[in-house]
């Protein structure tokens, strides 16, 4: 009677636990499934306008062919300003909230900054608008520099905190023990453990911020020609997408769709050398 | 019904007797008390540690045997919310009193954790990390020389010269911890702070550790942490008995584990309690 039971209990037990598996795994191919078919569909779609010339041409009107070369170009530009402006102040805050903050400071500042990771993108478009581009009468690319660097600011200090938090104190004790101020347990120590985290938190920031459209729409604004100085509108692949794909033309909607294969391998590459980066050194 | 435990042989290395002290405490303790918070860790203490001798604490865990340790060289400032009375007095200079400069005195009182803790850096590089922050040297020759003596000294020198410039973390843990203790040597302190720095080791790697505490004697005043009461008894000239915050019994390690003055050192050290 016994044994009977607890068999019978045991089969459902199994029973369950091939359930929830099966479940799991559904959700799984689900998910993934999805982003492959998004994957493949941009390929499928991007790749018969996809050539050498649309790489380094800039666009040209309706019928005459044209590029996306200046996009190309003005995102990266944009990638470089936004960078050499947020991580630097990013990577400050993340030291910050991980070394130095503590108590109550630390926490406003920490909350300050989740309450900022969630400000929607285009909240920030307008915010760098009214100071930036109203006050200078005109769009530049410093000004989406700026606003893309404001996005990427929360995210790349949260993960730097994070990494460094992961430094094992004991290190640090290590270092004070031999006489070392606390700047230089920091700079020499802490921050250098922690570098390939720091450096993966930076390139996820970049890869995140290099998808945005809404922050550029009125302060980069975009143009049809090569950047010649940061003080004027900029192109980037992204509002490039986004005027494309509103038009009327087909022939820019193909466009379009390769301008979106272009982005996600840009977006992919980055994301590769992320985890070439996170490699394990020591 | 109480179980009789048989005392455990523990042998004595004849200790020698402190070369040229001149009867001058290096470090003086004067009723220390150490606080967490609202809880006291460490109450009333006083004690005199000689110049160029290996004291050891002994005690149960959670006595505060470490956090005395790491008021010596105020390594207790970097918790939040500690607080400290009493004097430490160092050479006659209370290293508490306001206007200390603590970076200064983490220099000459060097400190070697339980856990090995190298940074993730090179070997050399590990070693001359104190040198270069306290910018010790002058020239490059003159820093790989220190390193090299500061390797040697630490019995690691023959094992690690041929790989310098290889990652710290590729070493061994007993290698690591002589490795830490070269680092500590580097910059030549006055006094040495070992928190169980065999705690994590085998036998053959704790009896290098051993061994390189008693040639160091010569050089350093040496206050050692342990669990382990044969090696304070291998190792150290005086003995410190700890329990609960309290400082029971200090006295030569020969006594202290022979006669010992108090009932209480008695009990821990044949293993009635702790």
């Amino acid at each position: 009677m016994t044994t009977m039971t607890y068999s019978s209990s045991d089969r459902m037990r199994r029973g369950v636990s091939t359930l929830m598996t099966t479940l799991t795994f559904l959700c799984t191919l689900l998910a993934v499934g999805a982003l492959l078919v998004i994957l493949f569909y941009i390929a499928y779609r991007g790749i018969g306008s996809l050539n050498f010339q649309f790489l380094i041409d800039r666009p040209r009107p309706v019928g005459e062919g044209g590029g996306i070369g200046n996009a190309i170009v003005g995102s990266l530009v944009l990638l470089l300003i936004s960078s050499v402006v947020g991580l630097p102040l990013g990577i400050c805050v993340g030291i910050y909230l991980s070394e130095i903050g503590r108590g109550r400071i630390g926490g406003a500042v920490r909350f300050i900054v989740d309450t900022l990771t969630g400000i929607p993108s285009i909240v920030t478009g307008v915010f760098v608008y009214a100071i930036l581009v109203l006050p200078m009468k005109h769009f530049s690319a410093m000004a989406g520099g700026v606003a893309l660097a404001l996005i990427m600011i929360p995210i790349v200090a949260r993960t730097t905190e994070e990494m460094l938090k992961l430094v094992p104190h004991s290190m640090r004790e290590g270092a004070l023990a031999l006489g070392a101020p606390q700047w230089r347990v920091i700079l020499g120590v802490v921050v250098p453990a922690a570098a390939p985290g720091i450096a993966t938190g930076a390139m996820l920031a970049i890869a995140r911020i290099s998808g945005e459209t809404a922050p550029l729409l009125f302060t980069a604004f975009g143009s049809r020609f090569f950047p010649e100085s940061l003080n004027e509108p900029i192109a980037s692949l992204t509002v490039q997408i986004y005027n494309y794909a509103i038009s009327p033309y087909d022939e820019w909607h193909a466009q379009a769709w390769a301008a979106t294969l272009v982005l996600m391998t840009l977006v992919l590459g980055i994301n590769i050398i992320v985890r070439f980066l996170t490699r394990k050194k020591f | 019904m109480p179980v009789e435990i048989a005392a455990p042989k523990i042998e004595v290395r004849a200790s020698t007797p402190p070369p040229e002290t001149s009867g001058k405490a290096k470090v003086a303790v004067r009723d220390l008390d150490f606080f967490y918070g609202r809880v006291q860790a460490l109450h009333n203490i006083s004690v005199e540690i000689p110049e160029r001798i290996v004291m050891a604490f002994i005690g149960p865990s959670g006595c505060g045997k470490s956090t005395f340790l790491r008021t010596l060289n105020r390594m207790n400032d970097v918790i939040p919310a500690t607080r400290v009375g009493g004097q430490v007095l160092i050479d006659d200079h209370d290293i508490y009193a306001p206007g200390t400069d603590v970076v200064e005195l983490r220099r000459r009182v060097g400190m070697v954790f339980q856990k090995s803790n190298p940074f993730p850096k090179s070997i050399f590089d590990n070693v001359a990390y104190g040198l270069r922050i306290n910018r010790v040297t002058s020239s490059n020759s003159e820093l790989a020389g220190r390193v090299e003596q500061a390797l040697k000294d630490a019995a690691l020198w023959n094992e690690v010269k041929d790989r310098l410039k290889t990652s710290a973390l590729s070493l061994s843990g007993g290698q690591q911890q002589r490795l830490c203790i070269a680092r500590a040597l580097a910059i030549r302190p006055e006094v040495l702070l070992m928190d169980e720095p065999a705690s994590a080791l085998d036998p053959i790697a704790t009896s290098k550790i051993e061994e390189l505490i008693f040639d160091l004697k010569k050089q350093y005043t040496i206050v050692i942490v342990t669990h382990n009461m044969q090696q304070a008894a291998r190792v150290s000239d005086t003995t410190a008995f700890f329990l609960l915050g309290k400082l029971i019994e200090v006295n030569s390690t020969e006594k202290m584990f022979t006669a010992p003055n108090e009932k209480l050192t008695e009990d821990y050290i044949t293993g009635r309690f702790g």
